[in-house]
């Protein structure tokens, strides 16, 4: 039975740079990932990440964009601590070798992006989360002596104690469908968002909100989970990522008639105004029948100079070529807005503790929040690494202060049951496939950029009989080595899960703040609703709702324009 | 839509049974992706397929897999594409629908279906390298100052997503299993090419010297072929290659040092590579000990080339053929220049580039005209 210090559970940024710092901090160090750590999602980011290093930047300045960016619903206390530790992580990630680009002196370049007063993203060509997450992962080979890699193992539960405290979890080899517990003095989930709940998602299939599930499950408190990000630039129908690089970088969006709608919408900030305002605008110009007939607008990056594009934009030119059979350097692409992200989940301090006794959260699947109603471009990459290395060294920490907890190896039993009986099922129910894309699609039409009750209330009774449904899903496969039909019927459950819990918080919040656009109750209303909803379960099955305060420093809600 | 018949390899190590293939039809558009086709009938038909995937975009490097006998990603290879491919199919129903037969990676173990053991080929060799920067010292304070060429340079084998489409079908390594093979050298490069790295010359040494290291590649572009991503590692290696002989000028025991420079003069000379000369050269000139031994080592090979007219005793001995003009003057031009080009795309652009471009600054407008 492995036993470490602290365990990792999930290996993009967050978790490896949570493995590092707490492994500086002398502890034992376990990684656990369902799949090997650089297919972790965070590899799909594209743009770059941003810190106030240059030393005309202020990370006051970092810190107010955030705010505002957030709607005024991000913490405080939190946003400061991200920005003010910004830039040590930049030198951090440049002295361990990622490949930033440089200026013309050879100084770290920047480039713009959306919702910033300055130009502070620094990037390595449009791969910059690939780049980051392979440069980290070296450092986990270099380390092997204190970091152990379980690589292609599910987690399937988080354990407790009597006292409620998390003590591991169990995972599963994937390899061999093999049992372990694995002790754990300290656990942090790092196993990121949720984007398969919506179709399309920019996000990847393993991306099913297991671990804000997996903590909703044992009582972790989630929070602000109606707050689901939609990127302004996905391609029509396969909904692929299209960076918002490019508009940094000097790409235009145009309408059907040609137009540069964005000057109507944020006539200052133009394509660079934040997410929320871009998306929205986007939609607006589509659903008012300004859009192309395939329901999009044009991203223009034929205004980039060809030579730039093809050095700073190449991933995207691939995308461009292989998956819309469009030359971005010749002609405009067809985009929409898509679900990129969620601004909620499991609720933390800015050490990265849950309402869980000794269970951290970092990354996507945490909510800190630094992010608020609507994330910054370029912010969550930085909220991986101060808070996944906040975290772990605030586990690390704790952990070398405190006995081994154990957990008896009989505990295993229970989750073999589970299991089998998922195995076991009778023939008949209905495919995992059709319920995932009946979520999917349900999530994407009524818990999108617009919102009103009566949709909601229709996605929230399309999802409860999505979650009977998906407990006597089909299956085809009852063989151990790589069974990859039941990890899809667990994972399932997760995102029904998590799915309900977005559906009653959208419903709950009766205003229109970031992404949370309620057409039946317009404008922001700062006096009831400047504050969290916290959900979490009953034990009943249904999502209990509470408040909490939002953290203010010192920039006090104003009105937003761009 | 059309419709495009898929034979996918099984292989279920529980079942005790050998391998077999299943066929499966699919409704979908030519543009749409192996993956694509392979996901639908997971979801309709057949959920126990195995087959490692996420990002559906070509950058998680997850689903490696043979396509009528190409390597690449199933996710950003088109239905139409694969079909297109000149292929036998390993039994053929001869009825003229494009098959597409999808296999695991080659050169790596299967643990079920088209998933391969990575952690046992690719993974290993990664770890070969010393897969990590060694800093320059002393670490700045703030960043390391560098050219930005270096950085756009090292983004090419950076832009590695680990697939093992390379290594899948690295001949050098079907023959030799130990060699480093075409990424992990790659990965070597992103060092090599580094200037924040301090062990330059330390690297070069041991991949120089490792029988199994830079002069193991025979230079067949497979791994060009097979990369998705455009790092083309072969040419990684060659630039490893290049640095380690002529900047480090370090000389090997594999002789690849003095066989690199036995070709070059070997072509200065007659313009067309002579072979008799060439393994001669490599070994220090015909009356050096070892190229005797070499000589006589080789002596099978140019008996039967000799015997199957592949040469005469004419050209074997002789020098029939001299280097015209033009190939001094391609030399000159080379020699010439102030510093070695270097053949990233990244750095260099696609072919198509105009020359005007070169400056950077083409314009929208232009384009547009």
């Amino acid at each position: 039975m492995p036993s470490h210090d602290v365990l990792i559970i999930g290996a993009g940024l967050a978790g490896q740079r949570a493995a590092l710092s707490a492994a500086e901090a002398g502890a034992s160090v376990a990684i656990v990932s369902k799949v090997h750590p650089v297919r972790s999602h965070s590899v799909a980011a594209a743009g770059g990440i941003n810190a106030a290093l240059n030393p005309e930047d202020t990370w006051e300045s970092h810190a107010f964009d955030t705010v505002k960016g957030s709607d005024y619903l991000g913490d405080q206390d939190a946003i400061e601590i991200m920005c003010r530790e910004a830039p040590d992580q930049i030198l951090y990630l440049e002295h361990l070798g990622v490949t930033f680009h440089r200026n013309e002196t050879g100084h770290l370049g920047t480039r713009a992006f959306g919702g910033a007063s300055a130009a502070r993203t620094y990037y390595v060509a449009d791969i910059t989360g690939h780049a980051i997450l392979h440069v980290l992962y070296e450092q986990l080979m270099k380390r092997s002596e204190q970091i152990d890699r379980y690589e292609e193992w599910f987690t399937t539960d988080l354990l407790q104690d009597e006292e409620g405290r998390c003590i591991g979890a169990i995972g599963r080899n994937l390899r061999d469908g093999a049992l372990e517990v694995f002790n754990a003095k300290t656990t942090i989930l790092a196993s990121g968002g949720c984007g398969q709940l919506y179709k399309p998602t920019t996000n990847g299939l393993i991306v099913t909100g297991d671990g804000i599930a997996q903590a909703y499950r044992i009582g972790a408190k989630l929070m602000d989970m109606e707050m689901v990000q939609y990127h302004p630039t996905t391609l029509a129908g396969n909904g692929l990522l299209i960076t918002e690089g490019a508009r940094g970088e000097g790409a235009w969006l145009l309408n059907a008639e040609g137009d540069r709608f964005m000057e109507k919408y944020a006539p200052n900030k133009f394509e660079l105004a934040s997410r929320d305002v871009v998306s929205r605008a986007e939609q607006t110009e589509i659903n008012e029948g300004r859009g192309f007939p395939d329901g999009t607008v044009a991203l223009d990056i034929t205004k980039v100079p060809r030579r730039r594009t093809l050095e700073a934009l190449r991933e995207i030119v691939n995308i461009g070529r292989d998956f819309a059979g469009v030359d971005i350097t010749r002609e405009p692409i067809h985009i929409r807005p898509g679900m990129h992200y969620i601004m909620g989940g499991i609720k933390t301090d800015s050490d990265g503790e849950t309402t869980v006794s000794h269970l951290y959260a970092a990354g996507e699947v945490a909510c800190v929040s630094v992010h608020g109603g609507n994330r910054l471009g370029a912010n969550s990459l930085l909220d991986t690494l101060v808070f996944g290395r906040r975290s772990g060294a605030h586990a690390a920490a704790r952990a070398l202060q405190m006995p081994m907890p154990s957990t008896p190896a009989s505990r295993v039993a229970d989750t073999e049951k589970q299991i089998a009986a998922v195995m076991n099922r009778p023939q008949g129910g209905r495919r995992i496939g059709a319920i995932k894309n009946e979520l999917g699609e349900t999530m994407n039409e009524y818990v999108a950029v617009f919102r009103d009750e009566k949709g909601l209330n229709k996605a929230h009774e399309i999802v409860r009989r999505l979650k009977e449904e998906g407990t006597v899903a089909a299956i085809d496969d009852r063989g151990s080595v790589f069974n990859q039909d039941v990890i899809g019927a667990i994972e399932l459950g997760y995102m029904l899960d998590v799915a309900e819990t977005i559906v009653v918080g959208a419903l709950e919040r009766r205003e229109c703040r970031g992404a949370q656009w309620r057409i039946d109750y317009p404008g922001r209303n700062d006096e009831e609703w400047l504050k969290h909803i916290d959900i979490s379960m009953n034990g009943a099955d249904v999502p209990l709702v509470s408040f909490s305060p939002v953290t203010i420093t010192r920039w006090q809600p104003e009105e937003r324009t761009y | 839509m059309p419709k495009y018949t898929l034979k996918i390899r099984r292989y279920d190590p529980q079942s005790g049974e050998a391998p077999r293939w299943d066929t499966h039809t699919v409704d979908l558009s030519p543009v749409q992706s192996v993956l694509d086709a392979i996901l639908q009938i997971k979801d309709d038909t057949d959920g126990s397929i195995g087959i490692r995937c996420s990002c559906q975009q070509a950058i998680c490097g997850s689903c490696g897999v043979r396509m009528n006998g190409k390597p690449g990603l199933a996710c950003n290879t088109h239905l139409v594409e694969a079909a297109g491919r000149a292929w036998n199919s390993p039994d053929e129903e001869g009825d003229g629908k494009p098959v597409i037969t999808v296999e695991p990676m080659g050169n790596m173990p299967v643990i079920r279906d088209l998933i391969v053991d990575m952690d046992a080929v690719h993974w290993k060799k990664i770890q070969r390298v010393t897969p990590w920067l060694i800093n320059k010292q002393p670490v700045p304070e703030r960043e390391y100052i560098v050219p930005h060429e270096n950085m756009v340079d090292v983004t090419q084998p950076m832009a590695c997503i680990q697939c093992g489409a390379c290594v899948s079908d690295c001949l050098s390594m079907e023959v030799d299993p130990e060699f480093i093979g075409p990424a992990a050298l790659a990965k070597a490069y992103r060092f090599v090419g580094d200037p924040r790295d301090a062990q330059h010359r330390e690297r070069l040494n041991d991949l120089s010297e490792d029988r199994h290291g830079i002069y193991d590649c025979t230079h067949c572009f497979s791994c060009i072929d097979a990369c998705p991503k455009g790092v083309a590692p072969m040419s990684q290696i060659m630039r490893l290659r290049r640095i380690a002989g002529s900047d480090f000028d370090i000389k090997d025991r594999n002789n690849g040092y003095n066989h690199e420079h036995a070709f070059v003069k070997n072509i200065r000379k007659n313009g067309i590579l002579h072979e008799p000369d060439l393994l001669a050269d490599s070994y220090g000139g015909k009356f050096h000990p070892a190229a005797g031994a070499e000589l006589l080592s080789g002596l099978p090979t140019a008996l039967k080339g000799l015997s199957r007219g592949k040469m005469t005793p004419r050209t074997a001995l002789g020098h029939p053929h001299k280097a015209p003009p033009e190939v001094k003057k391609l030399f000159d031009t080379i020699d010439g220049k102030p510093q070695r080009y270097e053949l990233n795309l990244y750095v260099s652009g696609y072919e198509d580039e105009p020359e005007t471009e070169a400056d950077g600054s083409t314009s929208a407008a232009e384009d547009q005209s």
